[in-house]
């Protein structure tokens, strides 16, 4: 029934192992096509949306606020404002006659209200066309209430969920700075960017830096708190998670304020020793170090066991990798293989091509890497090469389910941590779980009859 | 709490929603074209409302949900989208060759003003349509409506594509179901057959969106209306509308097109609309109603007697679509529960109508709908008034968890719970469904709160 693979998405799809690795990303998706992909508002929604004690006002149709209220498990541990839901909803009116007016009221009463820290406005379509001065509505009621108030240009058309991430970036890169830390700042100072504190993943993190040494002192964003992103420009260092969403704002903060960044990844045991090593030895502190050590031998004493009992069952499974961000995927490739798990199928909505050259060198030839792909290759390539477990998001659940193949969310539905030592042992229970469920003995699997 | 942030107090908000009672338009459009068999929707707009669409169809299904997106960017909010959707148009035929795409716009490409009948026109004469292939389109801007007015805008959308008149009449009705879960559509279906009436119900996404597993990804799974049978839809007897605010403009549209009368019901939600509903298929088809439909309907009234105490002067919030909301409460009060508080973000004037009637005996009841009518609004009425049951969809979880009032999933959309889309609650079954839901919550809450002493074995 179905044709095949459309000619222009050809170079977007590569085999490892045929020819030159030379795979095209970053381009818009093709008109048509059932893309997996979101827009800049989904982009700068999720990013800015854990910041728990500011107000989020979107300002458009009631829609964009429906589809995003709530629905990224992100935790906080104290505030809860950010789980509500504002809108302006914008009717045919506010379409014809413009809708400062109603964006300056709706700012006006919630802010009067609910007494939020700062509040980020947000642009969909709808503004960027009729040209709503959002900029001078957020500076009017920025100088009568005196918090900041910052529009986010996050219409939807103008590009994907990664101009979305730049977005959120530029609003937060304006927070900056605008503030001085009360109290004196440990020389050890840290700020934790791109993470988001799904399943309270975060507080783990925080944890293992605490032990060895080495304070948080601004989250961005999850569980985050505006007064510390405001004053976080006196923290020694940035390390930047998710590289996709929060690169600029490092590589900003690196110009203005001279502080150093590094990328880390927390998900599988190999990255996330790396990734404490690659801080504590920023510090030049021997005992930071130590510590370290003695944190990593520890934690895997205790996980070495677990995940062997998983190795032990899971070995020459395959796995197909469908994500957001590519960084993640990277690091999906490395922790399935310490499950002896190997990867068949890998891709992205938003990785660059740097990101695809490092999954082709992680993985054995005959591994499929796509970009930006749709329902019908990701579930022709996991037929093909026989996968057994497939890693997603909300869209791809059921598709996977459906062919007989185990699942696990590792986007905003997930339900267990996934980063960390602790994560890693989740994760493999989680895979495990998914793919041996007694379930599929009363199943269909992969095209049988 | 998590809804700290809820005053009891309630003020005017002049222009300001704080968690809205409904969606935008384009994902009822989507909805309903799901509800054609080999049909691909298709989104107008920005990337992102597709995929939102898409996410919110799954979670509340569970299933797969296919649909194409014009991924417009910069360039087309300048100079229109009429370059996407053409190839877009072409781009589907080509790789995922559905029967029928189903085109509806999005507040950004209706506010650029693209012409939906022109371009399509376009695609036609540009042979991008191939021999026997479709396109329908709905206007669905967001900023007009609610996710009702889209499914409502698609249906419609479905008649103007397809029906048509070949000058000889059918004997059959057409069923225009309205938003409901793909069990309902079995359900109404199961009714209709059991009274040995032919009938052609659009849209109808049994098979669709409750496909079993089968260890295939159906891109198209096999349930769906067929294109034959929407084409006949205009030489039906008459057609039956359920829900106004869903149904009615795609029947009036299709007595306009082709002749076709209709007549518009409730959703067949609780014993009444039911038996309007049964009435009126005997009434048109000239059939009687069978034993077996009777006995169903014996069993509801059984059941609503013999729980009877547990339900009478017990105060009801809801909230949701206003065609389930007006069933809804009709049911309740046939109960003798008190619809205290009803809230829908879905504007219309019928709605206010209806309410009026129905809850007139209620005292003390209070209903919204349209502009601010939302969640925040729900739950401080009931700080002020408290319920004894909630009523809606998931977004009333965090009002049941502050405020410690059982609450019964039903509308759209379901986040959280399954059931849904397997197990009807309309007929007279569904009736007992919806029954069976209720107790189960109310008796399992006094069951949890009652002293030792007053702690029951027999209930």
């Amino acid at each position: 029934m179905m044709t095949g693979l459309l000619k222009e998405r050809e170079r977007q799809i590569v085999t490892k192992g045929d020819g030159t690795f030379d795979i095209e990303c970053s381009k818009a998706s093709l008109a048509g096509s059932v893309s997996q992909r979101a827009c800049v508002f989904c982009g700068s929604r999720v990013v800015l949306y854990p910041i728990v004690d500011a107000l989020h006002l979107i300002h458009g149709p009631a829609g964009c606020a429906a589809y995003t209220w709530d629905i990224r498990g992100t935790v906080s541990s104290g505030p809860e404002l950010h789980r509500m839901s504002f809108t302006t909803d914008l009717r045919e009116k506010d379409i014809i006659f413009g809708g400062a007016d109603k964006l300056y009221r709706a700012l006006s009463e919630l802010i009067e209200l609910h007494h939020p820290k700062a509040a980020f406005v947000y642009a969909t379509c709808i503004v960027g066309v009729i040209g709503d001065d959002i900029e001078s509505v957020c500076r009017r009621v920025e100088g009568e209430k005196k918090i900041p108030v910052l529009p986010v240009w996050s219409e939807g058309f103008r590009g994907s969920k990664k101009d979305g991430y730049r977005a959120a970036c530029d609003a937060l890169e304006k927070l900056v700075g605008t503030m001085e830390p009360e109290k004196p700042v440990h020389p050890y100072s840290i700020n934790i960017l791109g993470d988001f504190n799904l399943a309270g993943e975060l507080w783990i993190l925080e944890e293992y830096y605490r032990r060895i040494g080495i304070n948080i002192y601004a989250r961005i964003t999850g569980d985050g708190r505006v007064d510390d992103i405001r004053s976080c420009h006196r923290a020694a260092l940035n390390v930047v998670q998710c590289s996709g969403s929060m690169s600029h704002l490092a590589e900003t903060m690196k110009e203005k304020y001279g502080i150093p960044f590094k990328h880390v990844s927390y998900f599988g045991i190999e990255d996330m020793s790396a990734a404490l090593y690659d801080v504590a030895s920023f510090f030049n502190d021997p005992v930071l170090l130590e510590k370290t050590a003695a944190l990593v031998k520890e934690e895997l004493e205790k996980l070495m066991p677990v995940l062997e009992f998983y190795r032990a069952r899971l070995t020459g499974r395959k796995a197909v990798i469908y994500v957001g961000g590519a960084f993640k995927a990277i690091s999906l490739i490395k922790a399935l293989r310490l499950l002896g798990i190997q990867t068949v199928v890998v891709g992205s909505q938003t990785g660059r091509k740097e990101d695809y050259e490092i999954m082709a060198e992680l993985c054995d030839y005959g591994t499929v890497i796509v970009d930006d792909s749709n329902p019908i290759e990701l579930a022709t390539f996991a037929r093909e090469r026989g996968a057994d477990l497939f890693i997603g998001g909300v869209k791809e659940r059921p598709i996977a389910h459906k062919m007989g193949m185990g699942f696990c969310d590792h986007n905003h539905e997930r339900k267990e941590p996934l980063a960390g030592y602790e994560g890693m042992k989740n994760f493999a229970a989680e895979v495990y779980a998914g793919m041996m469920s007694p379930v599929w003995r009363f199943a269909r699997r992969r095209g049988e009859k | 709490m998590l809804l700290r942030h809820t005053k009891k107090e309630v003020y005017e908000r002049s222009a300001l929603t704080v968690n809205p009672a409904k969606t935008c338009q384009p994902i009822g459009a989507m909805y309903a074209a799901l509800g054609i068999h080999g049909c691909l929707p298709h989104s107008h707009g920005s990337q992102g409302c597709c995929s939102y669409h898409r996410s919110t169809l799954t979670r509340h299904y569970k299933e797969p949900v296919m649909a194409g997106t014009s991924s417009f960017t910069e360039g087309a909010s300048v100079f229109g989208g009429q370059a996407n959707l053409l190839q877009a148009i072409d781009n589907i035929f080509t790789i995922y060759n559905p029967d029928v795409i189903a085109v509806h716009t999005t507040c950004l490409s209706e506010t650029i003003g693209d012409d939906m009948n022109q371009i399509i026109g376009k695609a036609k004469d540009e042979g991008k349509v191939p021999a026997g292939k479709h396109v329908i389109y709905a206007n669905t801007p967001s900023y007009i409506g609610s996710h009702v007015t889209g499914f409502s805008n698609m249906v419609l959308g479905m008649v103007r594509g397809f029906s048509a008149k070949s000058g000889e009449k059918t004997n059959k009705l057409n069923i225009i179901p309205g938003w409901v879960e793909p069990a309902d559509m079995r359900e109404i279906k199961r009714l209709v057959k059991m009274m040995g009436i032919d009938s052609i119900m659009f849209p109808d996404t049994s098979g669709v969106l409750d496909a079993p597993q089968t260890g295939h990804y159906e891109f198209y799974p096999k349930g769906g209306c067929t294109i034959p049978e929407l084409i006949a839809s205009g030489d039906s007897k008459y057609t039956v509308a359920l829900g106004q605010f869903c149904s009615e403009d795609g029947a009036k549209f299709l007595e306009n097109k082709c002749g076709v009368k209709y007549k518009t019901l409730d959703l067949p939600i609780g014993i009444a609309a039911t038996d309007r509903f049964i009435s009126t298929l005997s009434e048109l088809a000239g059939v009687p109603v069978p034993a077996a439909i009777a006995e169903e309907r014996g069993q509801l009234v059984d059941m609503i007697t013999d729980m009877q105490q547990y339900l009478y002067n017990k105060k009801v919030a809801l909230w949701g679509d206003p065609d389930q909301l007006i069933s809804l409460c009709e049911f309740l009060v046939s109960l003798d529960m008190k619809p205290t508080c009803v809230v829908s973000g879905t504007p219309g004037r019928t709605f206010e109508h209806r309410m009026d009637s129905i809850l007139a005996s209620v005292p003390g009841a209070k209903y919204k709908n349209g502009a601010n009518a939302d969640m925040f609004l729900m739950h401080q009425w009931i700080k002020n008034d408290k319920v004894d049951l909630l009523l809606g969809n998931t977004y009333g979880k965090y009002i049941a968890r502050d405020e410690d009032i059982p609450f019964v999933r039903m509308g759209f959309p379901i986040l959280d719970r399954v059931g849904h889309s397997y197990f009807p609650t309309v007929g007279y079954k569904g009736a007992m469904r919806i029954l069976e839901m209720i107790l189960g919550v109310l008796m399992d809450y006094q069951d949890k709160t009652s002293s030792e002493e007053t702690f029951e074995l027999v209930m």
